[in-house]
């Protein structure tokens, strides 16, 4: 259990996530505005989304299948009527002074979701599986960006609104407080991305801001039933940030109850170059939101046959693949966790397997070698030049001996950067594998003969110089003997 | 239900405005008399309707999912008070 020491005692920390997660939609939430990220400022705009008198909204109907797909993934409740709400502020990034969200009836309440964590300081670096219950999950619109310098000129004197991003469709989850430590969180947030990029709702992206986590932190002594003061933290954009930015929060609330201060309810901001939080708005005062039904749209109301069409268009989510390639393949949990982590790289391993049935090999190759090479990018599985086809082939010509095991990863990191075929490579390179009886022969004369000492010692009974022989012989051929063959040989030359 | 001037100045602060003595006095009143006509509706029993946002029960149409752009840079900035090609340009907020 993680907990933290202070002088009154111990100190346990609660944490609830909110994450934003900005949907795959080809248009806005309410207009037909592009959602394209990084085109050229207000070029995705319209009169709606910059709210012009006269216009009305009306809802992208990808939004709310993508919201119920999302509530069946986390075992929500999908409400069959929901409600449009206004969030009344003022601030230049919200064109309309309020964002349409929804408050009393969102989409989908009361979920969770099931995720192992990695328990810190566990002696058999053990995961505990724990369930993490979600209070809401809402459709809301993004707002647009503000600039505080120039790109340009860099003066500062002003503001500059961007409103590119302003009605973008958002899906906020809301979980319960139910995390306990920095490492809950990251496990949550890390199964809650992976979750939404197999459902093709969201693209994960954090740097990009496409995934975004706030944290509410308080913390409690040991044993307490009632929840301390909490904080908000924003800005957390990885998940190395979310760690340290709960363990720094938590250890400063626990400093300030301690010098006899109280916890101020408030949002503060996560400076990663600082690695600290600051205030950024007190909440006691300004917040007072007014929210209320917004008189432009009618409520949101899913028909149960669409629910039906929606629930079996979902796709395998990453527990069940999991589940299924431990049981079809004989993969270990471990090799079938990393090949599920990504939805590409699962469905490369299983292309790979086409016409290749040997699950466990190709399962090796792909964690050992084809992960270094795409660097864990995911974007990588599709740009790459090297295709399952190639993975399968060049396995082949291992298993019928053209190839060595090593120079099969030779080839295959060569297709990765030329697109070339494995026969190709392997006649380009020189790979091909020698077999043949006279052509190790005529090498392991070779040495035999410029390595009397060695040869005395082996004949007076010192075995283990048999590898030397074979790995002097592999030198020479550079790695490209037939392994099974070359042993065969050495020993029967030297037994002569 | 009379507002008292604390909540008049909350309401003027949210919505942005530096009320005089003599608004707060004016709009005090007004508010309040709209707020006594709607308690009127106080006096009927809804403990068995069910709460409603909007008058009619239809659904909320859909749009599909198709990205259409049909407006030019020039023709979103052009009725803005300020601006500055290709942003919006607005007083400094930070």
């Amino acid at each position: 259990m993680y907990t933290l020491e202070g002088k009154k005692g111990t100190y346990e920390v609660v944490i609830g996530l909110e994450v934003h997660a900005q949907m795959l939609t080809q248009s806005k939430l309410f207009c037909s505005c592009s959602t394209t990220f990084g085109k050229s400022p207000n070029q995705n705009t319209c009169p709606v989304c910059l709210a012009l008198p006269g216009v009305l909204p009306v809802l992208n109907k990808k939004v709310a299948e993508f919201a119920v797909k999302a509530g069946f993934a986390t075992q929500s409740t999908i409400a069959r009527k929901s409600v449009f709400a206004r969030k009344n502020y003022f601030y230049p990034d919200l064109p309309k002074g309020y964002q349409i969200s929804q408050y009393e009836l969102p989409i989908c309440q009361h979920g969770k979701l099931t995720v192992d964590v990695e328990e810190e300081g566990s002696q058999n670096s053990g995961k505990e599986t724990k369930t993490f219950g979600i209070t809401r999950i809402h459709i809301e619109e993004d707002a647009g960006k503000l600039l505080h310098e120039h790109p340009e000129h860099r003066s500062s004197d002003s503001t500059w609104v961007d409103l590119n991003r302003a009605g973008v469709p958002l899906l906020e989850i809301v979980s319960e407080p139910e995390m306990r430590s920095p490492q809950d969180a990251v496990a949550y947030l890390k199964k809650l991305r992976q979750t939404l990029i197999y459902l093709g709702v969201c693209d994960g992206n954090m740097e990009e801001g496409s995934l975004r986590c706030d944290a509410n932190v308080s913390v409690r002594l040991v044993g307490s039933k009632d929840f301390g003061t909490r904080t908000e933290t924003k800005n957390l954009n990885s998940f190395k940030h979310i760690e340290k930015a709960i363990h720094y929060e938590a250890t400063r609330q626990i400093e300030v109850l301690e010098e006899g201060g109280r916890i101020v309810q408030e949002t503060r901001l996560w400076d990663p170059d600082q690695e600290k939080t600051y205030s950024m708005r007190s909440k006691e005062d300004a917040h007072d939101y007014r929210y209320f039904p917004d008189p432009d749209l009618l409520p949101l109301l899913i028909e149960e046959s669409w629910i039906e069409e929606i629930k079996k268009s979902l796709p395998e989510l990453p527990d069940t693949k999991k589940a299924r390639f431990i049981s079809d393949y004989q993969l270990t949990p471990y090799d079938a966790d990393i090949l599920t982590s990504l939805k590409k790289l699962a469905d490369f391993f299983e292309a790979c397997l086409k016409d290749y049935k040997q699950p466990k090999k190709v399962a090796a190759w792909i964690i050992n070698e084809y992960m270094r090479l795409i660097k864990a990018d995911e974007t990588m599985i599709e740009s790459t030049l090297l295709k399952p086809h190639h993975v399968s082939e060049t396995l082949k010509l291992v298993d019928d001996g053209t190839i060595s095991g090593s120079a099969s990863k030779t080839v295959l990191a060569k297709i990765f950067e030329t697109g070339l075929s494995p026969k190709e490579i392997i006649e380009k390179e020189g790979l091909a594998q020698v077999s043949d009886d006279r052509a190790l022969e005529a090498e392991i004369d070779k040495i035999i003969a410029n390595s009397p000492k060695e040869v005395e010692r082996f004949k007076a009974g010192n075995d283990k110089l048999l590898g030397f022989f074979v790995g002097q012989v592999m030198k020479a051929m550079q790695g490209r003997a037939n392994p099974g063959k070359l042993n065969e040989l050495v020993k029967k030359k030297l037994s002569a | 239900m009379s507002l008292t001037k604390e909540q008049v100045l909350k309401i003027a602060d949210l919505a942005r405005l530096d009320l005089s003595e003599a608004e707060v006095e004016k709009y005090g009143s007004q508010l309040s008399s709209i707020l006594k006509y709607v308690e009127t509706l106080n006096q009927l029993d809804v403990s068995s309707i069910e709460p409603t946002a909007h008058a009619v029960s239809v659904a909320t149409p859909f749009r599909e999912d198709v990205a259409v752009q049909d407006e030019t840079l020039e023709k979103s900035l052009r009725n803005a008070p300020d601006q500055e090609v290709p942003f919006f340009k607005v007083p400094k907020v930070l």
